[in-house]
């Protein structure tokens, strides 16, 4: 450790104002303290302070989220083995999967770390972690065949006029992760929806024949639809998909979306460690299923709500987007008003808009927008009623 | 009447070196200070030069707006030095003491028979009247105006603090005297504040005159601000005063004795401190006073106070007016491997459960000043409510604070709270923002513009 340290402090002064690569400042400034919690002692204060920091805080997201992104991976493979009948064992399965989804990871650490270790640098302010969970997320909500280009614009323009506009992070309105999505969504629709685009291979073996591995071309009767496109109990019978493989997550979709089972553990890591707020996930399963089972009382649909919660990025945008502590709401009553309306907003989409099969994107990014006005209005109701409890007391 | 407050917020910090209930020494003073700036927004005016002479409770500076609040030596002695910085601003009065002390004899007087602006003008003229700290900002009273009420917290929650039971215990019927003479200065009365923990056995539920609140919860419910929200929030336009137990004891042995005699128990406490404990002292005394505690040798920072609102003063530094504590901490400049990526970091504390601390409750802590991490924007926004017991909302009080948006920072409650009322908030901040200081700028700004 002490020879690491003193290699850091030798090559310090290079990168430090006025010395030789002093423009890559913030950059080594966020690989040191990635490196050493730095030796800052308080100045003005408290003399003491937690040592809990926002990298902290953030790996216990990325944490989180390793389930589902494992899973992905496999799942990435596997769907790939189910449409060409090609009967992979595992390791083949984690491998194609490994050569699917890690450029992904790899275009969206690359050019969004980037940005910020650029417009740190601009700045002159130290590097902030936030993107450490956005990058890991953008992978897990896109399709696996999403052209790496397109994945790289839309995480530039995420970053660029998501975040570093409004001040980075902290100052965002948007989920930066889901404005990656909904860039790629409107700019490039035949990329993004369909029945062909979320299982490897296929999109390109549709349009070009060949493929990866394709074995003797698709398999009899393969779809590629995800549940969400055929949402109705008949539909749901003809693809294939009962309850427990939606549950257990293997159905085609974006990487990371499908299995409740790992979600669920990111879940149970966020809500332990109380990175995230239980009362936006529980508010947010409640709209939900609430408007669900509205829409099966009134016929919309045939699936008991309760089906809205397992398919489509319901689940996985509750537990890991719609909590995004910086574009939810920030009051405690707000925060239950802002989840129960995601939730309840997701499943309007779904069941009564026949143009969009899934509608957990638009509704947190709809509810990112309002979320300060709920703030708003929870804090106005706040002071006149601590106002009023003054005068009667 | 009796009420009960019970607050369910909070944070009791885990830090070792609390002082064991004795006195280890009656400090001589040598050299000891009056400190202008322990008062917000004093200007002070010199009333002494170097060489001359003065008693416990001669006038040595007074305050340049209302020039009746003076300022007094502790102690008997010489002038020796007048310590100015930056801008000349003046820092310090050090005084010489005196082998044996006198005092100036300001008379014995009845508080039963003595009206409220005598009650006033003694206080004014024996230099305790900076004792009284006004709500909102946290200011010296101002000696014009009739608060609507008058607070007393007679138990620290803050962390190491002294135990109120304990260092005033032989000063019960000072207390009463003072109370009854703050008593005539408002029509709202004064309002005390009891630890429910020891509600029992403390000396201060005897205390007559008085309108006893139960206050049962973890830090800051000690905090005299933190009673006040619940008792009566203070509103716009309206005006409290607080007074700690510590001057009510100087207050009450005024009246008692005629002398201005503020000597005090104080805790010598930290994880650095060597069998903490406590001594008897002045305010103004100097860290050399206490050397016994520490080792010199090591890198320590020296607190007057405790370690959430304290004042770093430097190894040779004074204890400030208001203060019965000292903190001696490790600097905590040194680089840890990784820190923020290790499964577990046994040494440290931590009130998220992202760390595992939550495990072992009653584990006390050697906790230094490092910062743990660098400065970053408000990002996480439930962390902090968790331990601030009052109906506020800190993120949006501190944001208008950094907007200079008065308007917003009157409606999020700027005139409840004084910085150690958020230092909580500031412990536990995972983007290491400097909130105290935030709310130090916010009440300067009102002050400014305000007033």
């Amino acid at each position: 450790m002490n020879g690491l340290r003193n290699f850091v402090d030798k090559i310090k002064p290079t990168f430090e104002k006025g010395g030789k690569l002093g423009f890559l400042h913030s950059t080594f400034d966020a690989f040191e303290t990635f490196l050493f919690v730095p030796n800052t002692v308080t100045r003005r204060g408290a003399h003491v302070r937690d040592c809990v920091d926002l990298k902290r805080v953030m790996i216990m997201v990325v944490i989180a989220l390793v389930p589902a992104m494992l899973f992905g991976i496999w799942n990435t493979g596997y769907q790939h083995s189910l449409a060409f009948g090609l009967d992979w064992g595992f390791w083949n399965i984690v491998l194609y999967g490994l050569v699917k989804v890690l450029p992904l990871y790899i275009v969206s650490y690359l050019v969004g770390l980037g940005i910020e270790f650029v417009s740190a640098q601009i700045q002159g302010h130290e590097v902030n972690e936030g993107y450490l969970v956005s990058g890991m997320l953008i992978p897990l909500i896109v399709p696996v065949d999403v052209p790496l280009w397109m994945l790289a614009i839309a995480v530039a323009f995420a970053v660029i006029i998501g975040k570093e506009v409004f001040g980075g992070t902290g100052m965002n309105i948007w989920n930066p992760a889901l404005l990656t999505r909904a860039f790629l969504f409107f700019s490039y629709p035949s990329k993004m929806s369909g029945d062909t685009v979320w299982t490897g291979g296929v999109e390109r073996f549709v349009n070009e024949g060949v493929a990866f591995q394709a074995g003797n071309g698709l398999v009899d009767g393969f779809s590629g639809a995800t549940p969400l496109a055929n949402a109705s109990m008949q539909g749901l019978q003809n693809s294939g998909y009962s309850l427990w493989d939606m549950i257990l997550g293997t159905i085609p979709g974006s990487v990371g979306e499908t299995s409740v089972i790992a979600i669920l553990i990111g879940a149970v890591i966020l809500l332990w460690t109380g990175v995230a707020s239980w009362k936006i996930m529980a508010s947010s399963v409640l709209g939900g299923l609430a408007i669900g089972y509205l829409g099966y009382a009134v016929g919309a649909t045939d699936l008991p709500g309760y089906y809205q919660l397992v398919m489509g990025g319901f689940l996985f945008g509750t537990v890991f987007m719609a909590t995004d502590p910086v574009t939810s709401a920030q009051t405690e009553c707000g925060k239950w008003i802002y989840g129960f309306l995601v939730g309840a907003l997701a499943v309007t989409v779904r069941l009564w808009n026949p143009g969009y099969p899934e509608g957990m994107m638009l509704a947190i990014l709809l509810m990112n927008t309002f979320a300060p006005l709920i703030d708003h209005y929870v804090i106005e109701g706040s002071i006149k009623r601590r106002a009023k409890k003054v005068k009667t007391a | 009447m009796s009420n009960n407050i019970y607050l369910k917020k909070g944070l009791d910090l885990p830090i070792n070196g609390s002082a064991a209930q004795n006195t280890k020494k009656v400090i001589v003073p040598d050299v000891v200070a009056v400190k202008p700036t322990d008062f917000r927004g004093l200007v002070p005016k010199l009333l002494v030069r170097e060489g001359d002479k003065v008693l416990a409770g001669t006038p040595v500076l007074a305050d340049k707006m209302s020039q009746n609040i003076l300022f007094t030596s502790p102690v008997s002695g010489t002038v020796a030095e007048v310590v100015r910085g930056e801008k000349r601003k003046l820092l310090e009065v050090r005084i010489k003491a005196d082998a044996v002390q006198e005092y100036v004899d300001f008379g014995k007087k009845k508080v039963a028979e003595l009206s409220a602006q005598q009650i006033r003008e003694a206080l004014l003229e024996a230099g305790l009247w900076p004792a009284l700290t006004q709500r909102p900002y946290g200011i010296i009273a101002n000696p014009e105006t009739k608060p609507k009420a008058i607070f007393v917290s007679t138990f620290s929650t803050a962390p190491l603090a002294a135990n109120l039971d304990y260092a005033l215990n032989d000063e019960l019927a000072n207390i009463q005297t003072a109370i009854d003479a703050l008593a005539k200065l408002t029509d709202g009365g004064v309002h005390v504040g009891i630890g429910a923990a020891n509600e029992s056995v403390t000396p201060f539920r005897k205390l007559q005159n008085a309108v006893l609140h139960t206050v049962a919860g973890k830090h800051p419910a000690g905090n005299v601000g933190v009673q006040i929200h619940h008792i009566s929030p203070v509103q716009k336009g309206e005006i409290v005063w607080t007074v700690s137990p510590v001057m009510l004891a100087a207050i009450g042995k005024l009246f008692n004795t005629g002398k201005y005699d503020v000597r005090r128990k104080i805790a010598v406490t930290g994880p650095k401190a060597i069998s903490p404990a406590y001594v008897e002292g002045y305010p103004g005394i100097s860290m050399k006073d206490v050397k016994e505690f520490y080792n010199a040798s090591e890198n320590l920072r020296y607190v007057s106070g405790d370690v959430l609102t304290g004042t770093n003063v430097g190894a040779e530094g004074f204890i400030g007016f208001f203060d019965n504590q000292i903190t001696l901490l490790e600097e905590g400049d040194k680089y840890e491997l990784l820190g923020w990526a290790k499964p577990f970091r046994t040494s440290l504390f931590s009130a998220s459960r992202t760390y595992f601390s939550w495990l072992t409750p009653n584990k006390k802590y050697d906790m230094d000043t490092n910062l743990h991490g660098g400065p970053r924007a408000f990002v996480v926004n439930d962390v902090y409510g968790k331990v601030l017991p009052m109906d506020l909302y800190p993120v949006y009080l501190l944001k208008a604070c950094l907007a200079n948006d008065i308007d917003k920072m009157e409606k999020f409650g700027i005139y409840e709270v004084i910085e150690e009322d958020l230092a909580l908030c500031e412990y536990v901040c995972p983007s290491k923002i400097y909130i105290q200081q935030i709310i130090t700028d916010g009440i300067a700004l009102m002050l400014k513009e305000m007033c």
